[in-house]
């Protein structure tokens, strides 16, 4: 198996971006990346996005193919595959052109994330959204995504002592971060009484618990390390890629305050990097919900099982502390759209990295990570990057 | 959600009676039923099993903002319930004016679950309501 880098990079704004459609977005994030990487079109072996509903929230199915021909590849046949893990779809698109660049079949890789949500009422997108679920034993119930994480959060505070404070530390935390991210969704601070007081949607969490419908896409170019280094003047390393699935419905599993896919793809990623989570500099996690976070950090390793809400209300994972979580906002502030988001924490890894991540800087940053679920912890992908 | 009425009817065996299955091999019992088994795989031993319905409430929470098909049943309670034959399900928790919590024992009801518009057909299925209800006990005596 071959080394693999990261030689560029390219994100969209994300939000309510009612001025472009889907195939705006992507060739928007395409061309950013490759004028980034400073490679042409001629060089690409093949593309990879990760696409949650396409079919759902614009009608269009064959995303792969429509890629291709939006980043103007149609005339060179250039390979397209579309992928789809729910919200981790954008994460399995990274993993996939890893593979493709590892195995030696293909060179120049792009691997790219895109969903457009705003194109239908929120009532849809809900639903849409609530596909990542149980569809015959969950949803029929009467199931949403919140009430599936809510009731992660009743049971971690039940269990751990965890509070509705310091959840809503989270949200507080990731939306000062997104201050310092022109890309983000919502560049502005809230309060804890902010979040306690904005309306509830599924006891515990309430709305401000929540990652918004969004818009966007992100692409990032991958190569072979001994061509990377060649290409690109600061190559981005994939130090590991690891993947783990669980049972779809949330019910089904062996702990219902674990993520036992985070715990496996984050060990088998430790081990093919070599390091220890303390090693970490700077992590992007999946923050679907402010409870996500906690569980996120606690299964990574970064802390015990039940410190998660803690170690968030002292701090620790805010920028400035020992390991900043989400500098971009997570998906909580930066936004939220399904298929781009794994992508976009490859991205913010990458400028982390490359020490170009402006106001919201981690010094020195060498070793970062991206976590992405899909569902409520059916998939998850973890990647760890180096200089 | 089911839009297709073959799609319901065939989940009705287990969307009215909670029929499972028990992995004789393993002595796992699964609801839905599983054509393979998780520890077993095609070794598997399985039989059909009829649930207690009986069980406890592992976590809950009230749900406020629902998909437009519950949007008519907010707040409801849903919730996570470990059947006393161990498998774990989802569903919503009726008739508890006096709250649900943790641990809170349950026994199944059967209700009505969503309907296809107007003039389509009726999904039934189980809920949940707390095990012992006051009024039953006024009714023994």
């Amino acid at each position: 198996m071959r080394s693999v880098s990261i030689i560029g990079v390219g994100c969209t704004k994300f939000g309510e971006r009612w001025d472009v459609s889907l195939r705006d977005m992507i060739a928007e994030a395409g061309v950013l990346a490759i004028d980034d990487a400073e490679i042409s079109g001629e060089q690409i072996d093949a593309l990879y996005v990760g696409n949650m509903s396409g079919g759902r929230f614009v009608e269009q199915e064959h995303i792969g193919a429509l890629i291709a021909d939006c980043a103007g590849l149609s005339r060179l046949h250039v390979p397209s595959t579309r992928v789809e893990a729910a919200c981790a779809s954008g994460g399995l698109a990274l993993r996939q052109g890893i593979l493709a660049v590892a195995s030696g079949y293909s060179d120049i890789v792009i691997a790219a994330g895109v969903e457009k949500m705003t194109d239908v009422s929120s009532g849809t997108a809900a639903d849409a959204l609530a596909a990542a679920a149980d569809r015959e034993w969950e949803c029929f119930f009467g199931a949403t995504f919140p009430a599936l994480y809510a009731m992660m959060a009743r049971l971690h505070m039940r269990r751990y002592g965890t509070t509705h404070d310091q959840m809503a530390a989270v949200a507080v935390k990731n939306h000062h971060h997104a201050c310092y991210n022109p890309i983000a969704q919502y560049q502005m601070e809230i309060s804890i009484d902010d979040v306690n007081h904005s309306p509830m949607v599924a006891d515990p969490l309430h709305i401000l618990d929540c990652s918004p419908i969004s818009d966007g896409a992100a692409a990032v170019v991958l190569a072979p390390t001994e061509m990377a280094k060649k290409l690109s003047e600061s190559p981005i390393k994939v130090a590991a890629s690891a993947q783990a699935s669980d049972t779809l419905a949330l019910h089904d599993r062996r702990d219902l305050t674990t993520l036992d896919a985070t715990v496996h793809a984050g060990r088998a990623a430790f081990v093919q990097a070599g390091i220890e989570p303390r090693m970490v500099d700077v992590a992007e996690v999946h923050d679907c919900f402010t409870i996500a976070e906690i569980l996120a950090i606690e299964d990574l390793g970064f802390v015990e099982k039940g410190q998660g809400g803690q170690a968030t209300e002292e701090g620790l994972t805010a920028l400035g502390s020992s390991l900043p979580v989400n500098t971009s906002g997570g998906l909580k502030a930066c936004g939220h759209p399904v298929g781009a988001t794994g992508i976009k924490q490859a991205y913010e890894i990458a400028l982390q990295l490359r020490g170009e991540a402006g106001r919201r800087q981690v010094d020195e940053a060498e070793v970062g990570l991206a976590h992405n679920v899909g569902g409520s912890g059916g998939t998850a992908l973890v990647h760890i990057f180096t200089r | 959600m089911t839009t297709q009425a073959p799609r319901f009817w065939r989940s009705i065996p287990q969307r009215y009676n909670l029929s499972g299955t028990h992995c004789k091999r393993c002595d796992e019992y699964f609801f839905p039923p599983r054509n393979l088994c998780p520890n077993c795989r095609r070794g598997a031993h399985l039989e059909e099993y009829t649930f207690k319905g009986t069980g406890s409430v592992v976590t809950f929470t009230t749900i406020y903002n629902a998909t437009e098909e519950f949007e008519k049943l907010t707040p409801y309670n849903l919730a996570i319930i470990q059947l006393d034959e161990g498998p774990k399900v989802t569903g919503q928790v009726v008739s508890c004016p006096g709250g649900i919590k943790i641990g809170m024992r349950v026994r199944p009801v059967f209700r009505i679950l969503g309907k296809e518009g107007d003039r389509g057909i009726i999904y039934y299925g189980t809920k949940f309501a707390p095990l012992v209800e006051p009024s039953c006990e006024d009714e023994k005596r």
